[in-house]
């Protein structure tokens, strides 16, 4: 048993962690307020603390903390996207959640057991095999793999030998893992409160004053404050947010759902995911299998799931595991996902001199929670928009520089 | 020593026949009828199973589904409700979470370091002392004790069926407030489906008492389940509604069937759920719900205990005394927490000999294995320890919420957090009875039938009056017990959480109600939250000194309660497609391949070596003629007075002035100006078009002109007749001659049915639509007819070509004919950010339309420069060492600037060839490119102009 736990048992009564402090009165004023108090939102306020000496900052969060799609995300970490800006964004990703436990002191379950995604048709294989090319080529590990290695990685899957949806082999990435979504905001909400950054829950911005090219005040349910820096972070509410601000965002929303099953004992070691089926599976540390696949086909701004998406991921999750049909589902939930026409993020400057976006992470932001919340903080603290950030700018749309991510986000996020 | 109760209770068993199964090992006898649970108690065993993290011993506490505390294995099934699940022949039943046997269990030794695994502990440590220590270390330590059953990976196959029921009214509930719900919207004309979980009708009315005499009650039964049958209601029984979703869209899970309902109006009469009371100990095998000790005796027969205490936190507490009393159970005493009598039900006991204590509350249970002793503390603080084998608690419902939560309605409550009911429930969704927060029976029966006649009237069945609201009752709630320092006062059972878990959360920070949830894990279990979301949100409440109403009190999302996926899988074993030609490859020994829902096939080997078979198939096309299956592609039919302008607007060239009897290509882009499909147009006639798509983009396609025509408010009519049409294309030099042997009423001579002519007729008896065009830059025409003619058309073509050598070809063939000629398929050769011009088909786009979708962003991009274009490239000898291939990078400078999207071996030309995305620069033939093989060397290639072959395109206007 660990000692820290030993110390905890033979102590007399609880002595409280305090991670989250209550939400204090607003004030009038600060250096810089972040709209959105989910993981990138918070993370961004701790690199600011920590990393770049900025503390009096403020989080608005307008219901409870990180409850928006940081809390609904299935957890999916890993780096082998296609484009080269991608996979070396992410590829820093990757690495910070390595160290974010110790980093944060907190345990975020960071769990590389690898992820590994399956092929049923020739167009997928030539897909792997370009971004199995394109992530050697950035240092990443992603290997295509043979049906006999699919086997050897994951023995109880259905290969479907001679049928529709055979198994002609998959995307190997062992840096692919999981962690803990909740203990990642946690941790940043935690050390950053440490600082002096404060988090507003159930503070919801409802409007902007902006002039001369800025914003000048930031309206919220609780009354009105100033900042120097403003940083847009709100996930599935990103396009509205920006909207307020009279800024058009290329963002569309769909609902993304996924859900859950019982607790079994563990039998699935490493994440499984097949893009033509359109179905993840991946088996939590309680031992519940979680279940995610694509969004919903239509838009909508609804967090209300449905039943025939909850058909469509049982018929692939059985197509996968057939052995599964008696394992009892418990939960399903949605989240409504900021969408681009690229599957890709936009990060950086906005037409506002003092207004930063973190937007348009649809169904892949959460393994971005450090590094966007890293980088993001460097760009406000100096102004300047770093190189890796460069390529997501929202100009890229402009410029028809587009980073084309649609088929590497498609079953895996 | 039995605990069967004598004839008159028990009556869902059957006691003329026994059944036998075994639990741990042991033999077990049960009636038909009997639940695992009921049979186990009968027998005197009363631990089910061991809690998830303490491993404390565990029994009934619902008596109805509604806890973890009953889970057990069955076989290969993980995860068995044993209190609801009907005992079988031969079933071999196993408790969870057991080390050793369920008595001795050697995890036990868990529950005494509970002090040392505070709430949220493994956030605190398990991350040292290496980087990955905790998932090299750790993790699998917390992951061998994580889970509950365990999964069979090769359970018995298992046959789940799928129906889709509509009714003007779906009653959730079959109690007394149901079953008059049902009763009085079916005689106000509505057709009603009325679904019950429990295998009988009647609810509350089957086993809870509603006062002393129990012969009202039993006539209401009988009433409402005489008038029911009468009434020509569509009965489920044993059916739970599992959730609620959009458009009341139900799903009604009845054994292996599931039940999609779409109820115009919807009934919620899904009664109330009892909870537990939060002491020490709470958890202990005979402590149990009032409604689960009246359930064991009236639906099975069996006597909860021999000794008795009683909680009385409301009515139904003196109620259960009654029944206790009457199935012969000595009650060592009824508490009541209250001083006063609100009931009048005191005299009545006291008649009885039944001791009462007013103003007491449980301080603790006691006992190891099972519940030995209560100990109850009066206002003063003065304590009584009570003897007993059953604590039976009446401590208060909360209404049924959940399927109506899931509606968007919410829970709430009074300032004192004593009543709970259900607000804002959304238009043609009702409540009545229990749910409704009613339990008086004639109310609830009232309530029930208001809720029925409103439904009608949301029908236009009953007249639309003013129909009186049904009186909030609401529920009454016990006192809360006193706090005891030692703890084991368990607020949720599955998580094994208890009160200063919850409190130790609030203090760690995480003050509002979802991140204590997320944070201590409260309400994560199998039972959701049931029995635990209340007392939870009450502890924050009290902690943050916030009312309930600011707190919220809990949410609830589907389903409500376990559903197998087996249920909600489409697991129809042959979902992909045969074309009609499909008997046919299989005979003529085809290597068939699935190609997004369709079957296909690749190569027809023969006596050859695959290899060998394509080449030879790929010559037969360029010397002779071959004839491909291609059934698979989209279908289009376009009809009306705005088809020309119609397509005009999806499509880049223009349609609108086609000729009849031409045949033009189509290139359909976004409104990024990206390529979505292609495909070509046949104009039939002035107002009818014929439009092929490819075979993965046609429901895309379909869906997105649908979108278009409306937007339009274009005249046409649109039919998606994939799979009504058969399609083969015949190809080669001899093509024509091939065609010209059969009889039809076609003119395929050269002048009269040039290139991209097409033309309707007859064929060797079958109706045709023929195209001259083709995918090989041969001599081609592409066969269109219904179905049921084409594999008749096939073998006619192939017998009349065969002193031709005219045979089939496959895709792997057709791969490469195509590649030749440099024709780029959607898809594989095209990304979602492809441009035509990128492509070098600018050609393709019409210069005089003034509009088609994308043309704006077409414009857009070519003014700012292509990014990459598309170029053909050959390797400059026939061996290719590096392994390149499908997806090898183009490098400049060492960056990826591009990839191979096509390669293969001409035979045609003797040589690799290939079509790859390069920097613009790269891409006019004689220049050189970089490629990086799988082997991981680097080779040059020159750009070579396409097409690789044929290069003036003369052969295909032969
Ligand atoms: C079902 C599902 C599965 C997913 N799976 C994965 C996965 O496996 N891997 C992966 O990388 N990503 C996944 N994602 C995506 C990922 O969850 C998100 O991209 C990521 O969490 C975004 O984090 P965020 O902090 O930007 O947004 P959020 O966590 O949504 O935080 C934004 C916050 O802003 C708040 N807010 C909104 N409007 C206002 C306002 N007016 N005022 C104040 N606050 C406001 C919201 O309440 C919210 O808390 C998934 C998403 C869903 C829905």
């Amino acid at each position: 048993m660990p000692i820290e736990l030993l110390k905890y048992g033979l102590r007399r009564g609880h002595r409280p962690y305090r991670d989250i402090p209550s939400t204090p009165e607003l004030r009038r004023s600060y250096d810089v307020v972040i709209i959105g108090g989910g993981g990138h939102g918070l993370a961004a306020a701790y690199y600011l603390s920590h990393y770049h000496g900025i503390s009096n900052i403020a989080v608005l969060e307008k219901g409870y903390l990180a409850g928006g799609n940081t809390a609904r995300n299935t957890t999916t970490v890993r780096s082998n996207y296609l484009t080269l800006p991608s996979i070396e964004f992410y590829r820093e990703g990757v690495s910070l959640f390595e160290t974010m436990s110790q980093e944060l002191g907190f345990n975020v379950m960071f769990s590389q057991r690898g992820q590994l995604t399956l092929a049923h048709s020739d167009a997928a294989m030539r897909s792997f095999r370009l971004r199995a090319e394109m992530g050697k080529h950035a240092g990443i590990r992603a290997e295509v793999v043979d049906a006999q290695t699919v086997q050897e990685l994951c023995p109880h899957v259905n290969m479907d030998f001679g049928g529709q949806h055979e198994v002609l082999g998959g995307l190997w990435h062992a840096d692919g893992g999981t962690a803990r979504h909740d203990a990642v905001a946690w941790g940043y909400a935690k050390r950053a409160a440490e600082r002096g950054v404060e988090i507003h829950q159930r503070t919801e911005v409802t409007g902007f004053g902006i002039a001369g090219g800025r914003v000048t005040e930031i309206r919220t349910n609780r009354g009105t404050v100033l900042a120097g820096q403003v940083l847009q972070a709100a996930g599935g509410m990103n396009g509205r947010i920006a909207e307020m601000a009279g800024i058009r965002l290329p963002i569309r929303c769909f609902p993304l759902q996924a859900m859950v099953t019982q607790p079994l004992k563990p039998f699935l070691d490493i994440l499984l995911s097949s893009s033509n089926l359109h179905t993840y599976l991946v088996q939590s540390s309680r031992g519940e299998i979680v279940i995610g696949g694509g969004t919903d086909p239509y838009q909508l701004a609804s967090t209300r799931s449905s039943l025939p998406q909850k058909e469509a991921l049982a018929t692939g999750a059985l197509q996968l595991m057939p052995f599964l049909h008696n394992v009892k589902l418990l939960r399903q939930w949605a989240g409504i996902t900021d969408i681009t026409p690229d599957f890709s993020p936009i990060m950086g400057a906005s037409p506002l001199q003092n207004y930063w976006l973190d937007a348009g992470w649809g169904t892949w932001g959460f393994k971005a929670t450090a590094v966007a919340g890293k980088r993001m903080a460097e760009t406000i603290a100096t102004g300047r928009v770093p190189d890796i950030l460069m390529p997501f700018a929202l100009e890229r749309f402009a410029r028809f520089e587009l980073l084309n991510e649609m088929g590497a986000t498609a079953a895996g996020h | 020593m039995s605990n069967r109760l004598g004839h008159g209770w028990g009556s869902r068993i059957d006691r003329n026949a026994a059944i036998g199964f075994t639990f741990e090992g042991r033999p077990v006898s049960a009636h038909p009828g009997d639940t695992i649970a009921s049979a186990l108690a009968a027998k005197g065993e009363w631990i089910l199973s061991r809690s998830f993290k303490y491993h404390r011993p565990r029994g009934i506490l619902t008596m109805a589904g509604q806890d973890a505390n009953t889970l057990v294995q069955i076989g290969d099934e993980a995860n068995v409700r044993a209190d609801l699940r009907q005992v079988a022949e031969g079933m071999a039943v196993t408790p969870l979470n057991v080390s050793g046997s369920l008595r001795r269990d050697r995890g036990r030794i868990i529950d005494h370091l509970g002090r040392f695994l505070p709430v949220g502990f493994y956030y605190r440590t398990f991350f040292g002392p290496r980087r990955n220590s905790w998932l090299k270390l750790w993790e699998p330590i917390i992951r061998a004790s994580a889970g509950l059953g365990t999964v069979s990976l090769d359970p018995a196959p298992r046959r789940y069926l799928k129906e889709t029921r509509h009714c003007d009214v779906l009653v959730v509930g079959a109690g007394p407030a149901g079953l008059a719900a049902a009763i009085a919207a079916a005689e106000a004309g509505a057709d009603v489906i009325l679904a019950e979980k429990e295998p009988e009708l009647g609810g509350a009315l089957t086993y809870a008492r509603f006062g002393v005499e129990t012969a009202d009650a039993a006539r209401h039964l009988d009433a409402l389940r005489r008038q029911a049958a009468a009434a020509g209601i569509a009965v489920l029984s044993g059916a739970t509604c599992n959730g609620h979703f959009a458009d009341n869209w139900l799903p009604v899970l009845q054994g292996d069937r599931l039940i999609r309902i779409r109820a115009a109006e919807l009934v919620l009469a899904t009664g109330a759920h009892e909870q537990p009371l939060i002491f020490r100990n709470n958890d202990l095998p005979g402590v149990m719900l009032s409604s689960a000790a009246q359930r064991l005796m009236r639906h099975y027969g069996v006597r909860p205990g021999r000794r008795a205490v009683v909680y009385a936190g409301d009515r139904d507490g003196y109620l259960a005394a009654l029944d206790l009393d009457d199935a012969g159970v000595r009650i060592a005493a009824v508490i009541d927490p209250e001083a006063e009598d609100r009931d009048g039900l005191a005299p009545e006991l006291a008649r009885r000999g039944v001791p009462v204590m007013r103003g007491c509350t449980i301080r603790q249970a006691r006992g190891g294995l099972h519940l030995k002793a209560v100990e109850v503390q009066d206002r003063q603080g003065g304590r009584t320890r009570l003897d007993c084998d059953l604590l039976v608690m009446a401590g208060g419902y909360t209404p049924g919420y959940q399927l109506a939560l899931h509606a968007g309605a919410r829970l709430s409550s009074d300032d004192g957090g004593t009543r709970f009911s259900i607000t804002g429930v959304p238009d043609h969704v009702h409540l009545a009875g229990a749910a409704a927060g009613l339990s008086d029976l004639a109310a609830v029966i009232e309530s029930g039938r208001i809720a029925g006649l409103r439904a009608a009237a949301g029908l236009g069945l009953a007249p639309a009056q003013e129909l009186p609201a049904p009186v909030q009752a609401g529920w009454r709630r016990a006192a809360p017990s006193p706090a005891h320092p030692k703890g084991r006062d368990f607020v949720d059972f599955d998580e094994d959480l208890q009160v200063k878990d919850i409190e130790n959360a609030i203090a760690d920070g995480y003050r509002e109600l979802e991140l204590v949830k997320r944070y201590s894990t409260v309400g994560m279990g199998p039972s959701q939250g049931r029995h635990s979301a209340l007392a939870t949100a009450r502890i924050v409440a009290r902690k943050t000194a916030r009312s309930l109403a600011e707190v919220g009190i809990t949410t609830a999302r589907p389903p409500f309660g376990p559903e197998r996926l087996g249920l909600l899988a489409d697991t129809t074993p042959e979902r992909h497609r045969r074309t009609p030609l499909h008997a046919a490859h299989l005979a003529a020994g085809a290597r068939m391949t699935p190609v997004g829902a369709w079957w296909r096939p690749l190569v027809y080997p023969g006596a050859d070596a695959p290899e060998d078979a394509i080449r030879r198939e790929i010559r037969m096309v360029r010397e002779a003629a071959g004839m491909l299956d291609v059934s698979t592609l989209g279908k289009l039919e376009i009809r009306g007075p705005d088809a020309g302008a119609f397509l005009d607007r999806i499509y880049t060239m223009a349609h609108a002035g086609q000729p009849v009897g031409r045949v033009r290509y189509c290139l359909a882009l976004n409104e990024m100006g990206s390529i979505l499909d292609d495909g070509v147009a046949f104009r039939l006639s002035d107002e009818h078009f014929y439009v092929t798509a490819t075979t993965g983009a046609v429901d895309r396609l379909f869906a997105e002109m649908m979108l278009q025509k409306t937007i339009m408010g274009a005249r046409v009519d649109i039919q998606n007749v994939t799979a009504a049409f058969g399609a083969m294309n015949l190809t080669g030099p001899r093509a024509r001659e091939v065609l010209e042997r059969l009889p039809g009423s076609i003119d395929f001579g050269r002048a009269g049915f040039a290139f991209l002519d097409g033309r309707e007729g007859e064929l060797a008896g079958c109706p045709v639509r023929v195209m001259r065009i083709g995918f090989t830059g041969e001599l081609s025409y592409e066969i269109h007819l219904p179905q049921s003619h084409a594999a008749g058309l096939w073998a006619a073509l192939l017998e009349a070509g065969a002193d031709l050598g005219l045979r089939p070809y496959g895709l792997e063939a057709s791969r490469i004919l195509r590649l030749e000629k440099g024709h780029i398929i959607i898809g594989q050769d095209t990304d979602a950010l492809s441009t035509p011009d990128e492509l070098g088909m600018g050609w393709a786009l019409s210069r005089k339309k003034p509009f088609y979708i994308g043309k704006p962003a077409v414009e857009r991009r070519r003014a700012l420069g292509d990014k990459r274009r598309l170029c053909g490239f050959a390797l400059p000898d026939e061996g290719n060492a590096a392994g390149v291939g499908e997806s090898a990078l183009v490098l400049q400078d060492g960056k990826p600037v591009g990839h191979v999207t096509s390669f293969g071996y001409s035979p045609t030309l003797g040589q690799w060839i290939g079509l790859a995305h390069v920097a613009p620069d790269q891409a006019e033939p004689g220049s050189r490119i970089t490629l990086r093989g799988f082997a991981g060397a680097e080779v040059e290639a020159p750009v070579v102009a396409l097409p690789f072959h044929d290069k003036d395109n003369a052969r295909q206007e032969m």
